[in-house]
């Protein structure tokens, strides 16, 4: 147990000298919470939509004070008056507009007769986002329209009660667990594989294989010095993160606690994995070239940023043995629902069990010869 | 018995046979030179014998323990000094020492009392809490001579200790190492390119080339042996036994000509 020991101080003790590395494992996280919460969570505003009217009636000039209504209120999109149709098709292909609505000219007397009256709308669908706001705003106007007192209902409509159980959640706080999983996951790969690489490159690992250290302490002393310092990076982000994305009661100690057992499972588990890839590799550069991909690979498909039930078969396949699903998962569960540990025990279970394979088959692997 | 004894000690990389059946043995509180040109196996034998790297064929025992079978054994009675510096430079000399004690799972009480006597002997008490980064390379050295001995091992194993210090620094190595020896009964096993140091310091010496043993007796009597030089230094010896290849370029009439000198 002394060995395991000396492996942990000596890797602390020169985090505590040189703690920079360390403290960049955090900003890059934090960095990507704030830009992409703030890039991704805001409600798509202003779109700009052309307006043709062909018809000139009251039901189109009524239609279009119900555009007016939106672009003053809800500001999704605001109008731009056009005379022929042309020009604004040449103004939507050139990106001056995005969208274009078309009134055409029989669409009063339609509306009149209640003979089903259409609108064209043409949009730029090279912007996804924008076109799905776009048929949102829409759809409901126009449900609202067919229900002003001048058309004949022939249908009864049925509406639809939602009751949310939470309290609303802005995108940046949806973010906020898989943020703090990559600041474990950063760190697990500067702290445990770039280190570890780094060491024995430069030749410490030969002084030690010199001692009577067994190589299970050995990797256990390295395992468990690199999850140290990665609780220590998630745990800091799991407190910042949390005042940041505007988590409710974020310093809640309660809550904190069940986070710290999550950040431990969830560096355990990254930790080892990062031992396993690296417990043979020699050359420097390749934790470096590794990271990109890892990053890739693992925190992308473990819906951190998209629901998972998006994701096509074979990417599902990914996401199953992810230990960042299972992470991410959990620190959804304790951040946004603030549930107990109990409602998380597969996750932590998977974490564990994972941990556990993972350190087996590096300890395996690793060579107490040079 | 002897503290190191070899018997046919054989090292394979594929095609490629780093140590071809060598054997010798070093007597308790000899110190054993090993020469040899670069890439002659002089590492690799003493990986070997330090358990660093699993022999192919033949017998080492050192302290009476097999280096193969009984290797946690023999780590616990030998000190080891890597070509390459291994000590921590992000961390103090007092914690390099505390950490390998630790190692060791040397007692604490044990451990201070010892690291303090160490960095007493190595002259670097007023530098002990200084972190290695700010070292010259002689200090490093001593620190290194150090951590081999926290744990009061038996034998010494020393690969190229001075390569790459100042001659100043050499000599206090040097002679470090001959206090230490004498203060604690030390078996030394060092390999070195410094042939003065060799001869000054060695009791026998072994010189190795292409993986073989080409030579191994006390400095005087293998200078004595060199053929046609009365006087012969360790110089001679160690070309009489290595320089074959590059005498045999020399006179070789279609290989490589020397560029004759500007003037002459």
């Amino acid at each position: 147990m002394i060995r395991i020991w000396a492996m942990i101080e000596r890797d602390l003790r020169r985090f505590r000298r040189s703690p920079a590395l360390m403290v960049m494992s955090m900003v890059m996280p934090l960095i990507q919470l704030v830009v992409l919460g703030y890039a991704f969570g805001g409600k798509i505003k202003n779109i700009e939509i052309g307006v043709v009217d062909h018809d000139h009636g009251v039901p189109a000039l009524r239609l279009k004070e119900m555009f007016q209504a939106i672009a003053a209120n809800a500001r999704t999109f605001v109008t731009v008056p056009y005379d022929d149709e042309a020009t604004a098709l040449r103004d939507l292909r050139e990106g001056r507009i995005n969208g274009l609505v078309t009134i055409p000219p029989e669409f009063s007397r339609k509306v009149l007769a209640g003979a089903a009256p259409r609108l064209g709308l043409i949009e730029d669908n090279t912007d996804q986002f924008a076109s799905s706001a776009l048929e949102g705003a829409f759809q409901p106007l126009l449900a609202a329209y067919g229900q002003e007192p001048s058309g004949v209902r022939l249908t009864a409509n049925v509406s639809l009660a939602v009751v949310e159980v939470y309290p609303y959640v802005p995108y940046i706080q949806y973010l906020l667990p898989g943020t703090i999983v990559l600041a474990v996951f950063v760190s697990a790969m500067i702290g445990g594989g770039i280190i570890f690489i780094d060491d024995k490159a430069r030749g410490l690992h030969e002084g030690y294989l010199v001692t009577p250290i067994t190589k299970f302490e050995l990797i256990l002393g390295f395992n468990l010095a690199g999850v140290a310092k990665a609780v220590l990076s998630g745990f800091i982000l799991v407190t910042i993160g949390s005042v940041i994305a505007g988590i409710p009661d974020p310093l809640n100690v309660f809550r904190l606690a069940r986070m710290l057992v999550l950040v431990v499972c969830t560096a355990l588990a990254l930790i080892s994995m990062m031992f396993l890839l690296v417990v043979r590799v020699s050359d420097p550069l390749l934790p470096r070239a590794l990271f990109g991909v890892l990053n890739t690979l693992l925190f992308f498909p473990s819906g951190a940023v998209y629901p998972i039930k998006a994701f096509p078969s074979w990417m599902r396949v990914i996401t199953a043995v992810d230990p960042f699903t299972y992470a991410v998962a959990g620190f959804k569960s304790l951040v946004l629902k603030n549930t107990g540990l109990w409602a998380i025990a597969p996750d932590l279970a998977f974490l564990l069990g994972f941990t556990v394979i993972a350190m087996g088959a590096a300890t395996a692997m690793f060579k107490r010869t040079l | 018995m002897d503290d190191i004894e070899v018997d046919n000690l054989t090292k394979r990389f594929g095609d490629f046979c780093a140590v071809d059946r060598v054997s010798f043995n070093v007597a308790h509180g000899e110190v054993f030179g090993l020469l040899g040109p670069n890439g002659a196996g002089k590492s690799t034998l003493i990986r070997m014998l330090t358990t660093l790297v699993p022999p192919t064929g033949g017998v080492a025992r050192v302290n009476g323990h097999d280096v193969t079978r009984e290797a946690d054994a023999v780590r616990r009675s030998i000190g080891v000094i890597a070509q390459a510096m291994t000590s921590d430079l992000d961390l103090s000399a007092e914690e390099n020492l505390r950490i390998f004690a630790k190692l060791y799972s040397i007692p604490r009480a044990q451990y201070e009392k010892s690291i303090g006597e160490l960095l007493e002997a190595v002259d670097l008490v007023p530098w002990k809490d200084k972190p290695l980064k700010m070292y010259s390379g002689g200090m490093r050295r001593r620190l290194e001579i150090a951590r081999g001995l926290v744990h009061q091992p038996k034998i010494f194993f020393l690969d190229e200790p001075t390569t790459g210090l100042d001659p100043v620094s050499r000599v206090a190595v040097w002679e470090l190492l001959s206090r230490l020896r004498r203060e604690r009964d030390l078996t030394i096993l060092v390999t070195t390119h410094y042939m003065d140091e060799a001869d000054k310091l060695c009791d026998r010496i072994a010189i190795v080339d292409h993986g073989k043993l080409a030579a191994l007796d006390t400095p005087s009597r293998l200078k004595a042996a060199v053929p046609g030089k009365a006087n012969a230094t360790l110089d001679d010896v160690f070309l009489h036994y290595t320089g074959g290849d590059l005498r045999d370029a020399l006179q070789n009439p279609s290989g490589y000509q020397m560029p004759a000198r500007p003037g002459r």
